[in-house]
């Protein structure tokens, strides 16, 4: 090979780098190890954590252990889709298009949009790029977001502002859920109002009156929603909302400590040539056939550069198709079911704390998986405790609001069982 | 192929679900679902049928050779994946207590201290989703700390190349900076003389691919960091082509202030159709302050997640990163250790034996040794015979290869870019090589051959403009337009039988 390329050594390939900048000693890294070596540093690696199948877990918070069908690990294991990347090349790639037109078209079904992209990174960075799209569809520079959003979410935002040259303004809850007059206000000149259905506090938000509080501003409506409520809830285009973004996790995806997962982002036709990202559409092939190809590509970096909608390049395909296969797994049905029967476990561990002498944090709310309950004492000393008997009960509130030091964000999937539940009130009311 | 929705059957379904004998809770009226919506409704054993149908219509890593020029597309080890999948990552939550995630924060500590010295950098955040979000993380980055000396009004220019991936230009734009755009010289290096022109003491900082797109090292590339730093600005790294230099020259070394580094390219995380990434970034020392919250530190033998960082950026993105990808190229570096080295070696041999084996055939617009890719131009094909650098590339499918870029770095007409990895056999090489000499030679005696390729495939060429033009993005169920022709099952079923 060397002949063939007419140098002497290996070395000689290299001999356009200056001297200078030459790597001359040995990178100091622990010494190669075989296949058999490297699972067995892993799976020691794996073993100092306590994952939630060792562990009774009703943590959620944004991420949760809904169950994942054998099906789906099926697909995601077939190699043509898995090593394959960006479908640049139309031809060689139509399994993975006609998956992404097919996931875009579950997307649109569940939020009521016209259009879906192929994924964003996440349900946090979904919302900045929402502001992008809302900012330069309106030319305003302000975006509201409730405090009832989680509280991630709002974090990612606040980091993207000054680059987007935007001012962030949030709305404080009323008792758990935000008040729709005084979003309206706060809406006035704002380029886009933000609003998570079901909020962070597990709440069921008035959301067709604060999608209505939004337009009442002449501000786009934006759901962040969770894909599998919308069996049960209403889809936020049926009720005014321009864009429905979210985090895709809860479909499809597992835990695995916060990622890889996807958010998606879905928008009325008025936001298609704004959208970032991907997009397939559907075209004919020279035979006049039917085939997906990547479009609306003007809006991209690769076409338009400094002018893009978004830089984003690499997305999360792959999560995203394990989204689409959960639920066309599920069905029309099967994600009523999941829904309800989430709502309903959540509404039973709920009924069951209060017997044994807690108190929810937002009694009056109506809530769908997740709920707010107060521990009598800090919410860290609660868990320590709960978690010598096996259970982790929730998540901590206090780290993102002052006032309830003393409340858990609790999580019930379809996971957890009503003997589950019982171990979960043991733990709490002692 | 039917769309799954066109294979529905009302009431079917994968799976049934547990039931409980709790109350039934119920959604008030007003927030209740109206219309269900139109998931797909099959039994599943349609359902994998239907996903395998799609596998089959695709191509990746596994299928076959695929130089994807920029993108690395090297094999990615099975173990990897298996890694991935234990318990004691995959079903681990990001809120449990520190105790109990000691092996994760331990692994993602082990990598970012293997980031660092393969980068030369002093900090690491693994938080960045892509390489696209690292370089608009390393802007953030830039901001802050100008914002930190009181220089924040008077940065406001970021230099990239004309060769830059796109994602340069497109990320200074949303972290709103303004955009000067560098030349490139003769032998495809930055143009020093017209760098000097554009950089001042408004300029916060450069951003730059080394080796650039043109698969070309930098010959300048210590003058380029002088001309930064002299003027106080800073210096990002685009990662993307970091396949070409471990072991061999470092960023840091180089200059640069900021790196981002690509897990899926450089350290094999599977490119899954498109995604998922990782973009971790490394920094020098003086950078640290700002990185993104939470930090993942050591402390004695504990590992512990620092959210206490006043001078931080914020958050990029949700938690501390896409975990699975730092599981997989974590495996994969250990897999290599000092050797990495050679693996950058094989990678620039590689590229090197399969220029030289097809340059005849192509236009070379820059003669020098290639690092791990490099770029020829169809100009020539397209001149004397019409033929172009796409369909060349519909031509190669032909051939059962994925083709190279396309069209791209731009300073370059009729572009193809090639990179072969580290990962392909010479005989694989050598296979690609004469199919690349055959297309030339086809250009020349059948050239309406090429102009329809491909012939092998499930479609023929498709209409790219139609379906701007036409933007169906979505199903449209009982009111979706009838666009292909009925002529579709018999050579679909041929399809199947010869791939069968």
């Amino acid at each position: 090979m060397l002949a063939a390329i007419g140098v002497s050594s290996v070395e000689e390939l290299f001999r356009d780098i200056p001297k200078g900048v030459r790597f001359e000693r040995e990178l100091d890294l622990e010494p190669p190890l075989s296949e058999q070596e490297l699972s067995r540093h892993l799976e020691e690696l794996a073993a100092r954590n306590v994952d939630t199948s060792r562990e009774l877990s009703f943590l959620g918070a944004g991420i949760y252990d809904h169950y994942v069908p054998a099906v789906v690990d099926t697909v995601l294991q077939r190699g043509e889709l898995l090593t394959a990347y960006t479908p640049y090349q139309p031809e060689m790639s139509q399994g993975v298009l006609q998956a992404i037109f097919e996931y875009q078209t579950v997307i649109c079904e569940l939020t009521g949009m016209d259009v879906s992209n192929a994924s964003g990174y996440d349900g946090t960075t979904v919302a900045a790029d929402a502001c992008y799209v809302a900012k330069y569809a309106t030319g305003r520079t302000k975006v509201v977001v409730t405090e009832a959003t989680n509280p991630q979410v709002r974090q990612v935002i606040k980091t993207y502002a000054p680059g987007f040259g935007l001012e962030i303004v949030e709305v404080p809850h009323r008792g758990g859920v935000t008040d729709p007059d005084e979003l309206r206000l706060a809406a006035t000149d704002a380029a886009c109002v933000i609003f998570q259905q079901p909020n962070f506090f597990g709440c069921l938000e008035p959301a067709p009156d604060l999608a209505a509080a939004a337009n009442a501003a002449e501000a786009i409506a934006v759901a962040h929603v969770d894909p599998i409520s919308l069996g049960v809830l209403e889809a936020p285009g049926a009720y005014g909302c321009g864009m429905a973004i979210g985090e895709g996790q809860s479909a499809g995806n597992y835990q695995s400590f916060a990622g890889p997962h996807y958010g998606f982002f879905a928008a009325r036709n008025d936001y298609i040539r704004r959208m970032p990202g991907r997009i397939v559409g559907e075209t004919l092939d020279a035979a006049g056939e039917r085939g997906y190809v990547l479009t609306l590509q003007t809006r991209e970096q690769h076409i338009r550069r400094e002018k893009a909608t978004s830089n984003i390049t690499t997305n999360q395909t792959l999560l995203a198709l394990a989204g689409l296969v959960h639920l066309s797994w599920l069905g029309p049905q099967g994600l009523r079911e999941v829904g309800e029967t989430c709502m309903s476990l959540a509404a039973f561990a709920q009924s069951r704390l209060i017997e044994a002498g807690l108190e929810l944090v937002f009694p009056e709310r109506a809530t769908f998986k997740e709920f707010a309950v107060r521990t009598g004492r800090t919410a860290e000393g609660a868990i320590r405790s709960a978690r010598e008997r096996g259970v982790h009960p929730g998540y901590s509130l206090g780290r993102d609001y002052q006032d309830l030091g003393d409340a858990l964000l609790v999580a019930v999937t379809e996971r957890r069982t009503p003997a589950d539940i019982d171990r979960l009130v043991e733990a709490l009311a002692t | 192929m039917k769309l799954i929705f066109e294979k529905s059957q009302a009431g079917r379904r994968g799976g049934e679900l547990p039931r409980y004998d709790v109350p039934r809770a119920e959604v008030p009226d007003e927030l209740k679902r109206g219309s269900p919506p139109r998931l797909p409704e099959l039994a599943e054993p349609e359902l994998v049928r239907h996903f395998t149908e799609l596998s089959t219509r695709n191509f990746g890593i596994d299928t076959g050779f695929y130089p994807l020029g920029s993108c690395t597309m090297k094999y990615n080890p099975r173990v990897n994946e298996r890694l991935a999948m234990v318990a004691g990552f995959r079903d681990l939550h990001p809120y449990q207590d520190e105790d109990s995630i000691q092996g994760a924060l331990e692994l993602m500590w082990r990598l970012q201290e293997a980031l660092i010295e393969v980068s030369g950098l002093h900090a690491c955040s693994l938080q960045p989703a892509a390489g696209s979000q690292g370089e608009l993380t390393g802007l953030m980055l830039m901001r802050a700390y100008f914002a930190d000396r009181g220089e924040a009004d008077q940065r406001d220019t970021i230099v990239t190349a004309d060769t830059a991936h796109g994602t340069n230009p497109a990320s200074v734009t949303m972290a709103g900076y303004k955009l000067a755009k560098v030349a490139t010289d003769a032998r495809g290096n930055v143009d020093v003389a017209n760098l000097r022109e554009l950089v001042n003491e408004r300029t916060a900082g450069l951003m730059l691919t080394n080796p650039s797109t043109l698969g070309l090292f930098d010959e300048h590339i210590e003058e380029i960091a002088q001309i930064f730093h002299d003027v106080g600005a800073l210096l990002y790294y685009d990662g993307a082509n970091l396949n070409a230099v471990c072991g061999v020259s470092r960023p840091g070394d180089m200059g640069f202030d900021i790196v981002h580094i690509n897990l899926h390219k450089t350290f094999s995380q599977t490119h899954g159709g498109g995604g998922p990434g990782g973009g971790p970034i490394a920094v020098r020392d003086t950078l640290e302050p700002f990185l993104p919250v939470p930090a993942v530190v050591r402390e004695g033998e504990r590992f512990h997640l620092d959210f206490d960082r006043p001078k931080s950026i914020g958050k990029v993105r949700g938690f501390t990163g896409p975990f699975g990808v730092f599981v997989r190229s974590y495996a994969y570096i250990r897999s290599y250790g000092p050797r990495l080295r050679e693996m950058s070696e094989v990678a620039v041999l590689n590229a090197n034996y399969l220029l030289a084996r097809i340059r005849e055939a192509y236009d070379v617009p820059y003669d020098r040794l290639a690092m791990h890719e490099f770029v020829l131009s169809a100009r020539s094909l397209k001149r004397d015979h019409g033929i172009s650098a796409l369909d060349v590339a519909k031509r190669l499918m032909d051939y059962g290869f994925h083709p190279p870029t396309i069209y791209f770095p731009l300073v370059v007409p009729e572009a193809l870019m090639i990179e072969p990895t580290e990962t392909e056999a010479k005989e694989t090489l050598d296979e690609f090589a004469e199919a690349m000499l055959a297309i030339a030679r086809e250009a020349e005696d059948d050239p309406v051959l090429l102009r329809e390729a491909p012939h092998a495939r499930p479609v023929k060429r498709l209409d790219e403009v139609l379906a701007a033009k036409r933007a169906i993005v979505k199903y449209g169920f009982e009111d979706h337009p009838v666009l292909g022709n009925e002529t579709t099952e018999p050579r679909q079923l041929a399809t199947r039988r010869a791939a069968g």
